[in-house]
Protein backbone atom coordinates (compact mmCIF):
# COMPACT_ATOMS: atom_id res chain seq x y z
CA UNK A 1 0.00 0.00 0.00
CA UNK A 2 1.33 3.29 -1.12
CA UNK A 3 1.32 6.17 1.92
CA UNK A 4 -1.97 7.62 1.00
CA UNK A 5 -3.61 9.72 3.95
CA UNK A 6 -7.00 9.81 2.26
CA UNK A 7 -7.19 6.02 1.79
CA UNK A 8 -5.96 5.28 5.06
CA UNK A 9 -8.52 7.50 6.72
CA UNK A 10 -11.22 5.66 4.87
CA UNK A 11 -10.05 2.32 7.05
CA UNK A 12 -10.80 4.66 10.27
CA UNK A 13 -14.91 4.44 10.67
CA UNK A 14 -14.61 6.49 14.06
CA UNK A 15 -12.52 9.30 12.25
CA UNK A 16 -15.55 10.19 10.07
CA UNK A 17 -17.93 12.10 12.60
CA UNK A 18 -18.30 15.28 14.16
CA UNK A 19 -17.39 16.29 17.68
CA UNK A 20 -19.41 19.84 18.69
CA UNK A 21 -20.53 20.26 15.36
CA UNK A 22 -17.04 20.07 13.87
CA UNK A 23 -15.05 17.52 12.51
CA UNK A 24 -13.38 15.51 14.66
CA UNK A 25 -9.62 15.88 14.43
CA UNK A 26 -8.26 12.92 16.96
CA UNK A 27 -4.73 14.02 18.65
CA UNK A 28 -4.72 11.87 21.65
CA UNK A 29 -2.97 9.11 19.82
CA UNK A 30 -0.36 8.57 22.61
CA UNK A 31 -3.33 7.41 24.78
CA UNK A 32 -4.58 5.60 22.69
CA UNK A 33 -4.82 5.13 18.76
CA UNK A 34 -8.08 4.53 16.34
CA UNK A 35 -8.87 1.02 15.24
CA UNK A 36 -9.02 0.36 11.46
CA UNK A 37 -11.57 -1.59 9.87
CA UNK A 38 -9.64 -4.78 9.47
CA UNK A 39 -9.08 -5.14 13.57
CA UNK A 40 -12.81 -4.45 13.62
CA UNK A 41 -13.90 -7.09 11.22
CA UNK A 42 -11.48 -9.65 12.42
CA UNK A 43 -12.68 -9.20 15.87
CA UNK A 44 -16.73 -9.90 14.34
CA UNK A 45 -15.94 -12.87 12.53
CA UNK A 46 -13.74 -14.56 15.56
CA UNK A 47 -16.85 -14.12 17.68
CA UNK A 48 -19.16 -15.04 14.19
CA UNK A 49 -17.38 -18.10 13.20
CA UNK A 50 -14.39 -18.86 15.34
CA UNK A 51 -15.75 -19.40 18.97
CA UNK A 52 -14.24 -21.21 20.79
CA UNK A 53 -11.60 -21.54 23.71
CA UNK A 54 -7.76 -22.42 22.68
CA UNK A 55 -5.01 -25.47 23.42
CA UNK A 56 -7.96 -27.49 24.52
CA UNK A 57 -10.95 -28.67 22.59
CA UNK A 58 -10.31 -31.47 19.81
CA UNK A 59 -12.59 -29.94 17.23
CA UNK A 60 -12.42 -27.58 14.40
CA UNK A 61 -13.44 -24.17 15.76
CA UNK A 62 -10.88 -25.06 18.73
CA UNK A 63 -8.43 -25.85 15.90
CA UNK A 64 -8.77 -23.06 13.77
CA UNK A 65 -9.23 -20.17 17.00
CA UNK A 66 -5.81 -21.74 18.37
CA UNK A 67 -4.31 -21.77 14.73
CA UNK A 68 -5.18 -17.88 14.39
CA UNK A 69 -4.58 -16.94 18.18
CA UNK A 70 -0.66 -18.19 16.85
CA UNK A 71 -0.88 -16.92 13.77
CA UNK A 72 -0.66 -13.61 15.74
CA UNK A 73 1.88 -14.41 18.11
CA UNK A 74 4.23 -15.48 15.31
CA UNK A 75 3.13 -11.58 13.72
CA UNK A 76 4.48 -10.04 16.82
CA UNK A 77 8.16 -11.93 16.69
CA UNK A 78 8.06 -10.68 13.62
CA UNK A 79 7.16 -7.15 14.34
CA UNK A 80 9.97 -7.07 17.10
CA UNK A 81 12.20 -9.57 15.10
CA UNK A 82 12.51 -12.21 18.48
CA UNK A 83 14.21 -15.13 17.91
CA UNK A 84 11.05 -17.35 18.37
CA UNK A 85 7.59 -16.99 19.06
CA UNK A 86 8.00 -18.71 22.60
CA UNK A 87 9.58 -15.43 23.99
CA UNK A 88 6.20 -13.75 23.05
CA UNK A 89 3.65 -13.82 25.77
CA UNK A 90 0.56 -12.42 26.20
CA UNK A 91 -0.64 -10.08 28.70
CA UNK A 92 -3.38 -7.93 29.28
CA UNK A 93 -0.94 -4.87 28.45
CA UNK A 94 1.98 -2.94 29.63
CA UNK A 95 1.15 -2.37 32.32
CA UNK A 96 0.92 -6.22 33.58
CA UNK A 97 3.60 -6.72 31.90
CA UNK A 98 6.06 -4.52 33.76
CA UNK A 99 4.36 -5.87 37.08
CA UNK A 100 4.50 -10.14 35.99
CA UNK A 101 8.30 -8.89 35.67
CA UNK A 102 8.57 -7.32 38.90
CA UNK A 103 6.83 -10.02 40.26
CA UNK A 104 8.84 -12.79 39.07
CA UNK A 105 11.99 -11.96 37.88
CA UNK A 106 12.49 -9.20 40.23
CA UNK A 107 10.83 -11.76 43.36
CA UNK A 108 13.59 -14.14 42.27
CA UNK A 109 16.49 -12.63 40.76
CA UNK A 110 16.82 -9.01 43.16
CA UNK A 111 17.23 -8.82 46.17
CA UNK A 112 18.26 -6.40 49.73
CA UNK A 113 20.69 -4.51 48.96
CA UNK A 114 20.64 -4.65 44.72
CA UNK A 115 19.61 -1.66 42.19
CA UNK A 116 17.17 -1.13 39.33
CA UNK A 117 17.51 2.19 37.69
CA UNK A 118 14.51 3.74 36.26
CA UNK A 119 14.34 7.33 34.75
CA UNK A 120 12.97 10.38 35.71
CA UNK A 121 10.55 10.41 32.41
CA UNK A 122 8.97 6.76 33.57
CA UNK A 123 5.37 6.59 33.31
CA UNK A 124 4.09 5.88 36.63
CA UNK A 125 3.54 1.83 35.04
CA UNK A 126 7.14 1.98 35.26
CA UNK A 127 7.98 3.28 38.69
CA UNK A 128 5.45 1.87 41.12
CA UNK A 129 6.17 -1.64 40.36
CA UNK A 130 9.58 -1.26 40.72
CA UNK A 131 8.89 0.93 44.37
CA UNK A 132 6.57 -1.92 45.53
CA UNK A 133 9.61 -4.24 44.69
CA UNK A 134 11.87 -2.45 46.60
CA UNK A 135 9.39 -2.21 49.66
CA UNK A 136 9.12 -5.86 49.82
CA UNK A 137 12.99 -6.54 49.35
CA UNK A 138 14.79 -4.01 50.78
CA UNK A 139 16.04 -3.19 46.95
CA UNK A 140 16.75 0.69 46.19
CA UNK A 141 15.30 2.47 43.48
CA UNK A 142 17.85 4.86 41.13
CA UNK A 143 16.92 7.37 38.92
CA UNK A 144 18.45 9.02 36.15
CA UNK A 145 17.93 12.66 35.43
CA UNK A 146 16.69 14.25 32.73
CA UNK A 147 18.00 17.49 30.97
CA UNK A 148 15.88 20.87 30.34
CA UNK A 149 15.22 19.79 26.90
CA UNK A 150 13.86 16.61 27.94
CA UNK A 151 16.49 14.17 27.17
CA UNK A 152 18.24 11.99 29.92
CA UNK A 153 21.63 12.80 31.03
CA UNK A 154 23.25 10.27 29.96
CA UNK A 155 26.58 10.81 31.93
CA UNK A 156 24.98 10.75 35.22
CA UNK A 157 23.36 7.55 34.04
CA UNK A 158 26.30 5.95 33.39
CA UNK A 159 27.58 7.01 37.07
CA UNK A 160 24.47 5.18 38.73
CA UNK A 161 25.96 2.09 36.52
CA UNK A 162 27.11 -0.23 39.50
CA UNK A 163 27.84 -3.80 40.25
CA UNK A 164 24.98 -3.85 42.36
CA UNK A 165 22.98 -2.72 39.69
CA UNK A 166 20.86 -5.83 38.78
CA UNK A 167 17.59 -4.22 36.64
CA UNK A 168 17.51 -0.90 33.81
CA UNK A 169 13.81 -0.45 33.23
CA UNK A 170 13.29 2.94 30.77
CA UNK A 171 10.66 4.10 28.35
CA UNK A 172 12.01 3.58 24.99
CA UNK A 173 9.99 6.53 23.68
CA UNK A 174 8.85 8.77 26.20
CA UNK A 175 4.72 9.23 26.36
CA UNK A 176 5.13 12.97 27.81
CA UNK A 177 7.61 14.73 25.80
CA UNK A 178 8.33 12.24 22.88
CA UNK A 179 11.74 12.10 23.38
CA UNK A 180 13.80 8.92 22.19
CA UNK A 181 15.59 7.32 24.32
CA UNK A 182 19.52 6.36 23.21
CA UNK A 183 18.15 2.58 24.24
CA UNK A 184 20.79 1.19 22.89
CA UNK A 185 23.70 2.70 23.99
CA UNK A 186 22.40 2.35 27.63
CA UNK A 187 21.25 -1.75 27.28
CA UNK A 188 25.42 -2.00 26.23
CA UNK A 189 26.68 -0.41 29.18
CA UNK A 190 23.80 -2.03 31.23
CA UNK A 191 25.22 -5.40 30.38
CA UNK A 192 28.89 -4.23 31.43
CA UNK A 193 27.93 -4.13 34.80
CA UNK A 194 26.20 -7.51 34.35
CA UNK A 195 22.30 -5.81 34.05
CA UNK A 196 19.40 -7.04 32.93
CA UNK A 197 17.35 -4.61 30.54
CA UNK A 198 13.37 -3.41 30.41
CA UNK A 199 12.45 -1.53 27.53
CA UNK A 200 9.00 0.54 27.65
CA UNK A 201 7.89 0.05 24.37
CA UNK A 202 4.71 1.35 25.10
CA UNK A 203 4.93 4.29 22.77
CA UNK A 204 7.98 3.91 20.36
CA UNK A 205 6.85 0.30 18.81
CA UNK A 206 4.09 2.12 16.49
CA UNK A 207 6.57 4.39 15.12
CA UNK A 208 9.78 2.96 14.59
CA UNK A 209 11.21 0.07 13.69
CA UNK A 210 12.10 -2.88 16.72
CA UNK A 211 14.61 -5.36 16.57
CA UNK A 212 14.95 -6.46 20.23
CA UNK A 213 17.98 -9.12 19.01
CA UNK A 214 20.06 -6.28 17.81
CA UNK A 215 18.96 -4.02 20.68
CA UNK A 216 20.00 -6.78 22.70
CA UNK A 217 16.85 -6.10 25.51
CA UNK A 218 16.00 -8.84 28.03
CA UNK A 219 12.48 -7.78 27.93
CA UNK A 220 10.54 -5.77 26.28
CA UNK A 221 7.04 -4.36 26.97
CA UNK A 222 3.94 -2.89 25.01
CA UNK A 223 0.25 -2.11 24.63
CA UNK A 224 -1.40 -3.45 21.09
CA UNK A 225 -4.01 -0.47 21.87
CA UNK A 226 -1.60 1.73 20.89
CA UNK A 227 -0.84 -0.08 17.89
CA UNK A 228 -4.09 0.49 16.17
CA UNK A 229 -4.99 -2.78 17.97
CA UNK A 230 -7.65 -3.96 20.44
CA UNK A 231 -7.40 -3.17 24.21
CA UNK A 232 -6.90 -4.74 27.05
CA UNK A 233 -3.80 -6.98 25.45
CA UNK A 234 -0.21 -5.95 25.68
CA UNK A 235 3.39 -8.25 24.91
CA UNK A 236 5.93 -9.09 27.10
CA UNK A 237 8.98 -10.10 24.77
CA UNK A 238 11.58 -11.80 26.98
CA UNK A 239 14.53 -13.81 26.37
CA UNK A 240 13.78 -17.28 26.59
CA UNK A 241 16.72 -18.51 29.26
CA UNK A 242 15.00 -15.71 31.48
CA UNK A 243 11.70 -16.39 31.22
CA UNK A 244 12.96 -19.89 31.79
CA UNK A 245 14.66 -19.34 34.88
CA UNK A 246 11.51 -16.67 36.27
CA UNK A 247 8.66 -18.44 38.45
CA UNK A 248 5.28 -18.39 36.99
CA UNK A 249 3.04 -15.35 37.30
CA UNK A 250 -0.19 -15.96 37.96
CA UNK A 251 -1.43 -19.57 39.05
CA UNK A 252 -4.28 -21.70 36.85
CA UNK A 253 -5.03 -23.53 33.69
CA UNK A 254 -3.00 -23.08 30.96
CA UNK A 255 0.34 -22.81 32.42
CA UNK A 256 0.56 -26.10 34.04
CA UNK A 257 2.09 -29.71 32.66
CA UNK A 258 0.90 -31.87 35.31
CA UNK A 259 -1.49 -30.90 38.46
CA UNK A 260 -1.36 -32.93 41.68
CA UNK A 261 -1.88 -31.91 44.85
CA UNK A 262 1.11 -32.90 46.05
CA UNK A 263 3.18 -30.91 43.53
CA UNK A 264 2.45 -29.01 40.00
CA UNK A 265 4.63 -29.34 36.89
CA UNK A 266 4.50 -25.89 35.38
CA UNK A 267 3.75 -25.56 31.31
CA UNK A 268 6.77 -24.53 29.23
CA UNK A 269 6.99 -20.92 27.84
CA UNK A 270 5.20 -18.93 26.72
CA UNK A 271 1.88 -20.96 28.20
CA UNK A 272 3.55 -20.80 31.74
CA UNK A 273 3.06 -17.19 32.16
CA UNK A 274 -0.62 -17.16 30.20
CA UNK A 275 -2.80 -19.10 33.01
CA UNK A 276 -6.47 -19.19 32.22
CA UNK A 277 -8.30 -18.06 29.43
CA UNK A 278 -6.47 -15.65 27.38
CA UNK A 279 -7.54 -12.28 25.52
CA UNK A 280 -8.37 -15.15 22.20
CA UNK A 281 -10.82 -12.30 20.44
CA UNK A 282 -8.52 -9.13 20.86
CA UNK A 283 -5.32 -11.47 20.35
CA UNK A 284 -6.89 -12.63 16.99
CA UNK A 285 -7.37 -9.18 16.42
CA UNK A 286 -4.29 -7.41 16.71
CA UNK A 287 -3.00 -9.56 13.94
CA UNK A 288 -4.78 -7.68 11.23
CA UNK A 289 -3.46 -4.37 13.18
CA UNK A 290 0.37 -5.82 13.02
CA UNK A 291 -0.83 -6.20 9.48
CA UNK A 292 -2.19 -2.66 8.70
CA UNK A 293 1.35 -1.38 10.48
CA UNK A 294 3.11 -4.18 8.20
CA UNK A 295 1.65 -2.46 4.74
CA UNK A 296 2.50 0.98 5.15
CA UNK A 297 5.67 0.19 6.33
CA UNK A 298 7.37 1.85 10.09
CA UNK A 299 9.41 3.99 7.85
CA UNK A 300 6.77 5.89 5.51
CA UNK A 301 4.70 5.69 9.13
CA UNK A 302 7.54 7.77 10.45
CA UNK A 303 8.78 9.95 7.01
CA UNK A 304 4.64 11.00 7.92
CA UNK A 305 4.72 11.63 11.31
CA UNK A 306 7.96 13.33 11.77
CA UNK A 307 6.39 15.72 8.86
CA UNK A 308 3.21 16.20 10.78
CA UNK A 309 5.55 17.12 14.01
CA UNK A 310 7.70 19.53 12.49
CA UNK A 311 5.04 21.52 10.56
CA UNK A 312 3.18 21.60 13.91
CA UNK A 313 6.50 23.30 15.69
CA UNK A 314 6.85 25.30 12.52
CA UNK A 315 3.14 26.36 12.88
CA UNK A 316 3.13 27.23 16.91
CA UNK A 317 6.92 28.39 17.18
CA UNK A 318 5.76 32.29 17.11
CA UNK A 319 2.35 31.78 19.11
CA UNK A 320 2.97 34.53 21.74
CA UNK A 321 2.84 32.74 24.72
CA UNK A 322 3.32 29.05 23.69
CA UNK A 323 6.05 27.45 25.32
CA UNK A 324 6.89 23.72 24.24
CA UNK A 325 7.86 21.10 27.18
CA UNK A 326 10.69 18.59 25.45
CA UNK A 327 12.28 19.59 22.84
CA UNK A 328 14.49 16.68 22.59
CA UNK A 329 16.47 15.74 19.08
CA UNK A 330 15.25 12.39 18.63
CA UNK A 331 11.27 12.84 18.85
CA UNK A 332 8.01 10.26 18.06
CA UNK A 333 5.49 12.54 17.41
CA UNK A 334 4.71 14.12 20.41
CA UNK A 335 4.14 17.75 20.87
CA UNK A 336 3.84 18.96 24.55
CA UNK A 337 2.89 22.23 25.59
CA UNK A 338 1.85 25.07 27.87
CA UNK A 339 0.36 28.18 27.26
CA UNK A 340 1.63 30.86 29.70
CA UNK A 341 -1.03 32.01 32.18
CA UNK A 342 -3.58 29.16 31.04
CA UNK A 343 -4.27 26.04 32.63
CA UNK A 344 -3.43 22.79 30.57
CA UNK A 345 -7.15 21.33 31.37
CA UNK A 346 -8.62 24.81 29.79
CA UNK A 347 -6.57 24.86 27.14
CA UNK A 348 -7.62 20.99 26.30
CA UNK A 349 -11.28 21.98 26.65
CA UNK A 350 -10.88 25.03 24.32
CA UNK A 351 -9.08 23.30 21.80
CA UNK A 352 -12.41 19.97 22.43
CA UNK A 353 -14.70 22.55 21.52
CA UNK A 354 -13.26 23.42 18.23
CA UNK A 355 -13.40 19.01 17.73
CA UNK A 356 -9.75 18.86 18.60
CA UNK A 357 -8.88 15.57 21.22
CA UNK A 358 -5.79 16.37 23.01
CA UNK A 359 -4.66 15.06 26.33
CA UNK A 360 -4.11 17.42 28.98
CA UNK A 361 -2.76 16.23 32.81
CA UNK A 362 0.18 14.86 33.98
CA UNK A 363 0.11 11.69 31.64
CA UNK A 364 1.09 9.50 34.48
CA UNK A 365 4.69 10.94 34.37
CA UNK A 366 4.15 13.03 37.75
CA UNK A 367 7.96 13.01 38.73
CA UNK A 368 8.48 14.20 34.85
CA UNK A 369 6.00 17.22 36.00
CA UNK A 370 7.71 17.90 38.80
CA UNK A 371 11.20 18.10 37.16
CA UNK A 372 9.98 20.92 35.12
CA UNK A 373 8.13 22.82 37.88
CA UNK A 374 4.86 22.24 35.92
CA UNK A 375 1.51 20.67 36.81
CA UNK A 376 0.67 19.19 33.65
CA UNK A 377 1.07 19.72 29.86
CA UNK A 378 -1.76 19.84 26.60
CA UNK A 379 -0.11 17.18 24.24
CA UNK A 380 -0.94 16.62 20.76
CA UNK A 381 0.17 13.07 18.91
CA UNK A 382 0.16 12.56 15.67
CA UNK A 383 -0.89 9.16 14.12
CA UNK A 384 -0.49 7.71 10.55
CA UNK A 385 -4.16 8.84 9.36
CA UNK A 386 -3.76 12.45 10.45
CA UNK A 387 -3.05 15.38 8.17
CA UNK A 388 -1.56 18.53 7.57
CA UNK A 389 -4.72 20.35 7.28
CA UNK A 390 -5.42 19.15 10.80
CA UNK A 391 -1.96 20.42 12.22
CA UNK A 392 -3.13 23.85 10.79
CA UNK A 393 -6.54 23.81 12.55
CA UNK A 394 -4.51 23.14 15.98
CA UNK A 395 -2.45 26.00 15.24
CA UNK A 396 -5.27 27.95 14.80
CA UNK A 397 -6.82 27.31 17.44
CA UNK A 398 -3.85 27.62 19.83
CA UNK A 399 -3.61 30.75 18.43
CA UNK A 400 -6.73 31.70 19.16
CA UNK A 401 -6.27 30.53 22.99
CA UNK A 402 -2.79 31.94 23.76
CA UNK A 403 -3.90 35.34 22.39
CA UNK A 404 -6.43 35.32 25.99
CA UNK A 405 -3.56 35.68 27.73
CA UNK A 406 -1.01 37.04 25.89
CA UNK A 407 -1.87 40.04 24.43
CA UNK B 1 -32.43 41.64 45.43
CA UNK B 2 -33.32 39.46 43.28
CA UNK B 3 -34.58 36.03 44.04
CA UNK B 4 -32.30 32.52 43.33
CA UNK B 5 -34.72 31.94 40.71
CA UNK B 6 -34.47 35.50 39.03
CA UNK B 7 -30.63 35.46 39.00
CA UNK B 8 -31.24 31.73 36.99
CA UNK B 9 -33.36 33.34 34.74
CA UNK B 10 -30.86 36.39 34.12
CA UNK B 11 -28.01 33.54 33.34
CA UNK B 12 -29.98 31.12 31.33
CA UNK B 13 -31.02 34.35 29.16
CA UNK B 14 -27.53 35.61 29.15
CA UNK B 15 -26.33 32.14 27.94
CA UNK B 16 -29.30 32.05 25.27
CA UNK B 17 -27.46 35.21 23.52
CA UNK B 18 -23.65 33.23 22.93
CA UNK B 19 -25.98 30.83 21.29
CA UNK B 20 -24.43 27.54 20.26
CA UNK B 21 -21.23 28.38 19.58
CA UNK B 22 -19.12 26.48 22.04
CA UNK B 23 -15.50 28.18 22.24
CA UNK B 24 -17.77 31.52 22.73
CA UNK B 25 -19.87 29.88 25.31
CA UNK B 26 -16.41 28.73 27.08
CA UNK B 27 -14.57 31.79 26.84
CA UNK B 28 -17.27 33.77 28.29
CA UNK B 29 -17.11 31.78 31.18
CA UNK B 30 -13.56 32.07 31.29
CA UNK B 31 -14.03 35.60 31.65
CA UNK B 32 -17.05 35.12 34.24
CA UNK B 33 -13.60 34.31 36.36
CA UNK B 34 -12.93 37.79 36.22
CA UNK B 35 -15.85 38.90 38.51
CA UNK B 36 -14.99 36.93 41.73
CA UNK B 37 -13.88 38.98 44.79
CA UNK B 38 -9.67 38.62 45.65
CA UNK B 39 -8.76 35.85 47.36
CA UNK B 40 -6.69 35.73 50.55
CA UNK B 41 -4.27 34.25 49.58
CA UNK B 42 -3.60 32.85 53.02
CA UNK B 43 -6.62 30.90 52.60
CA UNK B 44 -5.51 28.85 49.70
CA UNK B 45 -4.21 26.01 52.04
CA UNK B 46 -5.55 21.78 51.95
CA UNK B 47 -8.27 22.62 54.07
CA UNK B 48 -10.28 24.61 51.73
CA UNK B 49 -9.51 22.88 48.93
CA UNK B 50 -12.99 21.01 47.89
CA UNK B 51 -12.85 17.20 47.18
CA UNK B 52 -13.81 16.63 43.83
CA UNK B 53 -12.47 18.40 41.82
CA UNK B 54 -10.08 17.88 39.42
CA UNK B 55 -8.88 21.47 39.26
CA UNK B 56 -8.09 23.30 42.74
CA UNK B 57 -10.76 24.81 44.35
CA UNK B 58 -10.79 26.81 47.23
CA UNK B 59 -13.98 27.94 48.57
CA UNK B 60 -14.83 29.56 52.21
CA UNK B 61 -17.40 31.31 53.55
CA UNK B 62 -19.20 33.88 56.59
CA UNK B 63 -22.00 34.25 58.32
CA UNK B 64 -23.33 37.93 58.37
CA UNK B 65 -26.58 38.92 59.83
CA UNK B 66 -28.11 35.48 58.89
CA UNK B 67 -26.64 35.50 55.42
CA UNK B 68 -23.72 33.69 54.11
CA UNK B 69 -21.25 34.94 52.49
CA UNK B 70 -18.85 33.09 49.75
CA UNK B 71 -15.22 33.59 48.39
CA UNK B 72 -13.30 30.84 45.42
CA UNK B 73 -10.85 31.17 43.48
CA UNK B 74 -9.42 28.02 41.30
CA UNK B 75 -6.15 27.90 39.38
CA UNK B 76 -7.73 27.16 36.30
CA UNK B 77 -10.00 30.31 34.70
CA UNK B 78 -12.99 27.88 33.44
CA UNK B 79 -13.21 26.77 37.31
CA UNK B 80 -12.93 30.33 38.08
CA UNK B 81 -15.40 31.19 35.65
CA UNK B 82 -18.19 28.03 36.85
CA UNK B 83 -17.89 28.96 40.67
CA UNK B 84 -18.84 32.83 39.65
CA UNK B 85 -22.42 31.51 38.76
CA UNK B 86 -22.76 29.53 41.71
CA UNK B 87 -21.56 32.37 44.02
CA UNK B 88 -23.59 34.85 41.98
CA UNK B 89 -26.87 32.78 42.40
CA UNK B 90 -26.35 31.92 46.36
CA UNK B 91 -24.25 34.66 48.08
CA UNK B 92 -25.39 36.76 50.58
CA UNK B 93 -28.65 34.67 51.35
CA UNK B 94 -29.59 32.69 54.41
CA UNK B 95 -28.56 28.76 54.81
CA UNK B 96 -32.20 28.09 54.58
CA UNK B 97 -32.60 29.59 51.32
CA UNK B 98 -28.58 27.94 50.01
CA UNK B 99 -30.03 24.18 51.24
CA UNK B 100 -33.02 24.61 49.35
CA UNK B 101 -32.02 26.06 46.07
CA UNK B 102 -32.97 24.03 43.42
CA UNK B 103 -29.75 25.26 41.04
CA UNK B 104 -31.63 24.55 37.65
CA UNK B 105 -29.95 27.18 35.41
CA UNK B 106 -26.91 24.10 35.17
CA UNK B 107 -29.24 21.83 33.18
CA UNK B 108 -31.22 24.43 31.40
CA UNK B 109 -27.83 26.15 29.96
CA UNK B 110 -26.82 22.23 28.97
CA UNK B 111 -23.47 23.08 31.33
CA UNK B 112 -23.08 19.53 31.24
CA UNK B 113 -22.81 19.45 27.52
CA UNK B 114 -20.51 22.17 27.52
CA UNK B 115 -17.85 21.47 29.71
CA UNK B 116 -17.88 17.72 30.19
CA UNK B 117 -18.56 15.13 32.44
CA UNK B 118 -14.88 15.25 34.76
CA UNK B 119 -15.88 19.33 34.91
CA UNK B 120 -19.46 18.54 35.54
CA UNK B 121 -18.52 16.00 38.68
CA UNK B 122 -16.17 19.14 39.91
CA UNK B 123 -19.29 21.82 39.55
CA UNK B 124 -21.17 19.13 41.62
CA UNK B 125 -19.20 18.81 44.32
CA UNK B 126 -18.59 22.49 44.69
CA UNK B 127 -22.08 23.09 45.03
CA UNK B 128 -22.51 19.79 47.44
CA UNK B 129 -19.90 21.75 49.40
CA UNK B 130 -21.39 25.21 49.47
CA UNK B 131 -24.83 23.53 50.69
CA UNK B 132 -22.58 21.77 53.75
CA UNK B 133 -21.39 25.26 54.54
CA UNK B 134 -24.93 26.57 54.70
CA UNK B 135 -25.90 23.61 56.21
CA UNK B 136 -23.01 24.05 59.17
CA UNK B 137 -24.05 27.98 60.15
CA UNK B 138 -27.68 27.26 59.96
CA UNK B 139 -27.27 24.71 62.81
CA UNK B 140 -24.90 27.58 64.53
CA UNK B 141 -28.17 29.95 64.11
CA UNK B 142 -30.51 27.88 65.95
CA UNK B 143 -27.62 26.92 68.60
C1 LIG C 1 5.31 5.01 28.14
C2 LIG C 1 4.13 4.26 28.65
N1 LIG C 1 4.31 3.23 29.48
C3 LIG C 1 3.29 2.52 29.96
C4 LIG C 1 1.98 2.81 29.62
C5 LIG C 1 0.88 1.98 30.20
O1 LIG C 1 0.22 1.27 29.19
P1 LIG C 1 -1.13 0.49 29.47
O2 LIG C 1 -2.04 1.47 30.14
O3 LIG C 1 -1.61 0.11 28.11
O4 LIG C 1 -0.81 -0.68 30.32
C6 LIG C 1 1.75 3.86 28.76
C7 LIG C 1 0.36 4.22 28.40
O5 LIG C 1 -0.11 5.32 28.56
C8 LIG C 1 2.84 4.61 28.26
O6 LIG C 1 2.64 5.64 27.43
Amino acid sequence: MNFDVNQIRGLFPVLHQEVHGKPLIYFDNAATTQKPKQVLEALTSYYEKDNSNIHRGAHALADRATQYFENTRESVRRFINAKESAEIIFTKGTTESINLVAQTFGRKFIGKGDEIIISTMEHHSNIVPWQMLCEATGAVLKIIPVHENGELDFQEFEKLLTSKTKLLSVVHASNALGTINPVKKMIDAAHAVGAKVLLDGAQSTSHLEIDVVELDCDFMVFSAHKLYGPTGLGVLYGKREILEAMPPFLGGGEMIKEVTFEKTTYNDIPFKFEAGTPNIADVIAFDAAIEFIDSLGKKAIKEHEDELLSYANELTADIKGFQPIGTAKQKVSVLSFNINGMHPFDVGQMLDARGIAVRTGHHCTQPLMKRFGIEGTVRASFAVYNTKSEIEQMAEGIARIAKIKNK
Amino acid sequence: MSSINEIQDEIVSEFEILGDDRESTIFYIMELGGNLEDFPVEEQKEDNIIKGCQSKVWLIADENDGKVHFKADSNTDITKGLISLLIRVLNDRTPEEIIHADLNFINRIGMGSIIGSQRSNGLASMIKQMKLYAIAFQTKLNA
